[in-house]
């Protein structure tokens, strides 16, 4: 197995998807924890479709590099979700809702209408659950991969204080003068970002997976948000890369097999706290 | 001048009043009692003055060398949820966001303000407990930590007793008095009238149309002072 392993880690291809899929995953995972405690992961969700309607806007519109597109459109609907879900008017989820489900439909259409390949159920399902496009990538989008998920670690550490704050209690924070509303953008688009990232590893059906299981597990066996964050951070990479290691042994599907472990893992984390009492 | 002026504040939601033409002003030093039924509007008034709601006429203006960001605040409810992870210490320590400004990180001096008002709560030998673990009235003294954290001069205490037993309850009164004595100024709500005209300088009654503000001895010789206090059974009265 080692040997296997060994002959794969030769192809550039292989360690770019490491590299890119360890990123990837300290990113979601760091934001993660704030997503669920904010009770924002619906946002993650509908984001995560919206993602899929906008890959399929920019093969219809043949858009080579689709991420110059999807990128702008996701972070654009981010904020428009924060923005509804802040009007008291419009129910917050229910808007959620109708743009999530509104963009995978068009989306599908849009695929079927316009087809760009002869394949195109293989083609949804390669963006639905990411099978093989993290083994495609390009250096270039390598190397995007790695800047923005590092902007995303720095400005986390740097604002880690206040997210804390916003987190724990909004009108505390928003009394003593802390400008929520602007950490509230900065979490949406930088999920947003994560979310596109995220694309490329799991596909957009299990991207929420990859963003809340770290979390969920890390809430269980810890009681410190600083402890909950590193714990979450640790587990969703050793998560993200047995993942990967067992997809290319075992030839499973990446995106799925990262989720799979990432559920057992929540598992062991339950039954930990359930043994402990 | 006042640390608070509020002149003729109309509060409310979405342009529907509930608080008309109030006027009053707060002083350094003062412990302000506002009292007042169910649903009349005290814990509105207090997000008002924090700025986290517009009045929707009037105007509040801070005195004194006070800013709206100086204020420390316990809130009614914190919407804080179940589960949260974190620690007395981690919650106390966020209490200096306004004092940390526009640095990333909490320095020496920070962590000294939130140890030292840990200490006045008597709260040290919980700091790296978790949050959620706590009592209601442990829960409480964190909450003060993390307000007293924001502010040197005025802090806004919505109920800061309910939920909490006769002792804890006498305990927290002891604090908050002891906090006005070293010269915080106090603004709470509170439904224990009988607490309030034996710890407050000055009363704000508010109630639909009929309000009351003057201090302690006035309130006492007042009709709607003298009608409440009977019938909340305030035995000092
Ligand atoms: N977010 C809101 N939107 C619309 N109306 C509200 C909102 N919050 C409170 N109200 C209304 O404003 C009125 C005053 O509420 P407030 O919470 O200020 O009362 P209170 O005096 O603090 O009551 P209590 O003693 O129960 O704490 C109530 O009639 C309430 O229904
Ligand atoms: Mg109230």
């Amino acid at each position: 197995m080692i040997q296997t392993l060994q002959q794969y880690m030769q192809f550039p291809f292989v360690r770019y998807a490491l590299i890119v899929g360890t990123l990837i995953a300290l990113c979601s995972s760091l934001l993660g924890v704030t997503l669920v405690l904010k009770r924002f992961s619906f946002i993650g969700d509908g984001l995560s479709h919206v993602a899929f309607g906008a890959i399929a806007i920019a093969g219809v519109l043949n858009i080579s590099d689709d991420m110059l597109f999807v990128m702008p459109f996701t972070v654009f609907c981010a904020i428009l979700l924060l923005r509804t879900g802040r009007n008291a008017r419009v129910k917050g989820d229910a808007a959620i809702a109708m743009i999530s489900v509104g963009a995978l439909a068009v989306g599908y259409l849009l695929l079927n209408l316009f087809p760009t390949s002869s394949n195109l159920s293989g083609d949804v399902c390669s963006t639905l659950f990411g099978s093989t496009s993290i083994l495609t990538l390009t250096q270039a989008e390598v190397w995007l991969c790695a800047v923005l998920s590092l902007a995303v670690v720095v400005l986390f550490v740097l604002f880690y204080n206040k997210l804390f704050a916003v987190t724990f209690d909004e009108d505390f924070a928003r009394a003593v003068g802390t400008r929520v509303e602007a950490y509230n953008l900065l979490i949406a688009v930088v999920i947003a970002v994560i979310i596109v990232l995220a694309m490329n590893l799991v596909g957009s059906l299990l991207i929420s997976a990859l963003i809340i299981f770290p979390a969920l597990s890390a809430m269980r066996l810890f009681k410190s948000f600083r402890g909950v964050t590193v714990c979450a951070a640790i587990l969703s990479v050793a998560c993200a890369v047995s993942g990967m290691l067992i997809s290319i042994v075992g030839g499973t599907p990446v995106g799925s097999t990262i989720v799979a472990v990432d559920i057992a893992v929540f598992a062991v984390c339950a039954l930990i706290e359930r043994v402990r009492g | 001048m006042a640390l608070i002026t509020c002149r003729d504040l109309t509060l409310g939601y979405e342009s529907h009043a509930i608080l008309e033409h109030l006027s009053f002003t707060v002083g350094a030093g003062d412990y302000l009692c506002v009292v007042g039924e169910n649903g009349s509007g005290k814990s509105t008034l207090m997000r008002t003055m924090l700025g986290l709601q517009k009045p929707l006429s009037g105007s509040i203006a801070f005195g004194d060398g006070m800013k709206q960001n100086e204020i420390g605040y316990l809130p009614q409810q914190t919407a804080i949820q179940r589960d949260f992870p974190a620690t007395v210490w981690e919650i106390v320590l966020s209490g200096c966001q306004a004092r940390a400004g526009r640095r990333f990180f909490y320095g020496k001096a920070d962590k000294a303000t939130a140890a030292h008002n840990l200490e006045r709560m008597g709260m040290t030998g919980f700091r790296n407990r978790c949050y959620r673990e706590l009592s209601g009235g442990q829960q409480q003294r964190v909450l003060l930590a993390r307000a007293l954290c924001a502010t040197r001069k005025l802090l806004l205490l919505d109920e800061p007793v309910s939920g909490l037993d006769p002792k804890v309850t006498a305990e927290m009164y002891g604090l908050i008095e002891g906090l006005n004595r070293e010269g915080v100024t106090i603004v709470m709500i509170s439904h224990d009238i009988a607490a309030a005209v034996r710890y407050a300088t000055h009363i704000l009654h508010v109630g639909g149309t009929k309000t009351f503000f003057g201090d302690i001895g006035a309130y006492r010789d007042s009709a709607i002072g003298r009608r409440f206090i009977a019938l909340e059974g305030g035995d000092e009265a």
